[in-house]
């Protein structure tokens, strides 16, 4: 009997194995997201060795070689109106917007799974929770964020939590439809009859079942979570002078257009780049994990 | 249908109130003292209490949100903490901006979107669809802000074909129309990707459907196939992305408006909150937030129109 039990879960274990095994190849066969997967990649390892990577300090001012062209000598991406090095700012920056971006992803994945959770899995909160959502998503995107910060305050810190708070209604919404559905399989009857504690039957069997969409919604809110950290940033309501954060700089650089446009362009590409690649990612992880699609 | 308007109506009533609710109670959570920030620093705690009994901020919450709310049903928003000026004509002042940027944005967007989404589906799987549907991955992962400064450098600082920023003359005269495009391709670029995405994705879908392949067979010519039995259908979707999308346009006029300096809605909500000026957010905040549900709601219910397939009962 027991051999039997550990043989069913090994079965069980394999196949998730193969599962995870299929998705990972159909990502790979979709060559746009590869190509996002490596800038990913790439603005990791420029965020985890920033001060290896960086050739400056990105704060150090040198007044003497201010507004230098790219491709300059020491400076290949040019120096900005301090004469702070561009490279060393972009590189620091990585770490900055990375940082924020899954801070902001994480807190909002918490919130929005516990309520979509609660909301799918028990009918008495469900309207209420629901209520909430609607609420929030009242706000036209950045507005929210905004509206946030007003409380807060201008601050990095405060540009995560407002970010966080708007990806709650998102994400709440997409776990509780995946709750619905599957709170109504006979696997989580047989759980109930069992005697399975509510709490056991949510976080160890209805939630790993729904993890398809949220990891797509994840990969694709870091994009949106990076660039608004930047547009937020750029507004004046984020990152602080003299941090090295992308949309700040690009608000600084806009006053030296005429004489020094690297100052602008440089960082864009960044955020750009960036935003792009997890875009990608979460499209090619959609299509990988779409049950409709074809397995090669 | 009237069931349904008057439904959702009701419904608008509720989250309405909800709205005001949550701006209001946001503000009054907020720290700092309204009364400091009206008396500036040199005001004594007399007249800080005189300012205090003046607004009504001893009174208890709820009495103070009360009042809000009857003021701002007929048009009173109270009056700014730095300019003392009215916030209900500060924003009359500045909304026709906001509105004639997020319609002009709109405009482009569907241009280009419709179009774009249409060569993509058409020439499925060819160099254009290739390159239309990176251009559309592109445009949604561009960060407006950042276009705009390059649109600005290129037209304006090198070519100098166009205007640097501002939205003074009139959107009839020539020089209203030469302000307007830079602004407007760039608030535009992000929605035109969505719905070149979303046009192309629901072509494709309706190319494969049976009442295609019928007309096919019947020998209807393949011109009159695409543009009377495959649009035609795949446009309804494309319409909510529309709609929706001119919501969300309301919110991305606050950073354009930064980018090319125009005097609107989102420029004194971003300066209002850099100064916590609070009757002035609350209003800013309050205006685009409401516009937003208004339009989603007129959207949903031409959805149902166009769609007799939908029923929302």
């Amino acid at each position: 009997m027991t051999n039997a039990v550990l043989t069913d879960v090994k079965i069980v274990k394999k196949k998730k194995e193969k599962v995870y095994i299929n998705t990972i190849k159909r990502v790979l066969k979709n060559k746009l997201a590869v190509v996002g997967i490596i800038i990913i990649l790439l603005q990791v390892i420029m965020a985890v060795f920033a001060p290896v990577i960086a050739t400056h300090n990105p704060s150090t001012q040198n007044l003497v070689a201010s507004e230098l062209p790219v491709f300059s000598e020491g400076h290949w991406l040019g120096t900005d109106n301090y004469g702070r090095d561009v490279w060393s700012r972009i590189v620091h920056g990585a770490r900055i917007s990375l940082i924020v971006g899954f801070t902001a992803v994480t807190l909002g994945l918490i919130g929005g799974i516990t309520l979509g959770l609660l909301g799918g899995y028990y009918k008495k909160l469900d309207g209420i929770i629901m209520r909430i959502v609607d609420l929030l998503f009242s706000f036209p995107g950045i507005l929210l964020a905004m509206l946030i910060i007003a409380i807060l305050g201008t601050s990095l810190v405060n540009v995560a939590i407002a970010i966080s708070i708007w990806s709650i209604p998102s994400c709440a919404r997409i776990v509780r439809g995946s709750v619905l559905s599957i709170k109504e399989k006979e696997y989580i009857m047989a759980l109930k009859s069992l005697g399975a504690s509510d709490l056991r039957i949510m976080i160890r069997h209805i939630l790993p079942n729904a993890m398809a969409p949220i990891i797509v919604f994840a990969t694709m809110r870091m994009g949106t979570a990076i660039l608004s950290t930047a547009s937020l940033s750029y507004l004046g309501l984020g990152a602080q002078p003299p941090t090295p954060e992308w949309g700040a700089m690009i608000s600084q650089g806009q006053d030296y257009m005429w004489t020094s446009p690297h100052l602008t362009i440089v960082p864009g590409i960044a955020i750009m780049l960036v935003v792009f690649a997890f875009n990608v990612v979460g499209d090619g992880l959609r299509d990988a994990l779409d049950p409709n699609m074809d397995i090669q | 249908m009237i069931a349904l308007i008057v439904r959702r109506g009701i419904q608008l009533i509720f989250l309405l109130l909800g709205i005001s609710f949550l701006v209001f109670s946001s503000m009054y959570i907020a720290p700092g003292d309204p009364a400091a920030m009206v008396g500036g620093p040199t005001a004594t705690e007399s007249d800080l209490e005189a300012i205090r009994d003046n607004l009504g901020l001893n009174d208890p919450f709820l009495v103070q949100y009360g009042r809000y709310l009857k003021n701002a049903a007929q048009g009173d928003f109270g009056y700014s903490y730095q300019s003392k000026q009215s916030v209900s004509e500060a924003i009359a002042i500045r909304f026709p901006n906001t509105l004639k940027l997020a319609v002009a944005s709109m405009v482009v967007a569907i241009i280009i979107g419709i179009i774009a989404g249409l060569i993509s589906a058409l020439r499925h799987n060819s160099w254009l669809d290739f390159t239309s549907t990176t251009f559309a991955l592109a445009g949604i992962s561009i960060p407006n802000f950042w276009l705009g400064a390059l649109l600005i450098l290129v037209f304006a600082v090198n070519l100098q074909w166009l205007p640097v920023g501002g939205l003074s003359a009139p959107f009839y005269t020539i020089e209203g129309m030469k302000q307007m495009i830079l602004p407007a391709i760039t608030l535009g670029t992000g929605s035109a990707a969505m719905i070149a995405r979303m046009t192309r994705s629901s072509i494709l879908e309706v190319v494969k459907a049976d009442y295609v392949r019928t007309a096919r067979a019947k020998g209807v010519k393949e011109n009159k196939v695409i543009w009377i039995h495959t649009l035609k259908n795949a446009m309804i979707p494309v319409i909510t992305v529309i709609g929706l999308n001119f919501g969300a346009l309301l919110g991305g006029t606050i950073i354009t408006e930064k980018v090319f300096a125009i005097n609107g809605v989102g420029r004194l909500m971003i300066d209002a909150i850099a100064m916590r000026d609070f009757p002035m957010v609350q209003a800013s905040v309050l205006l685009v937030a409401t516009l937003f549900v208004v339009v989603n709601l007129v959207v949903d219910i031409i959805y149902t129109m166009i769609d007799p397939r939908i029923n929302y009962d």
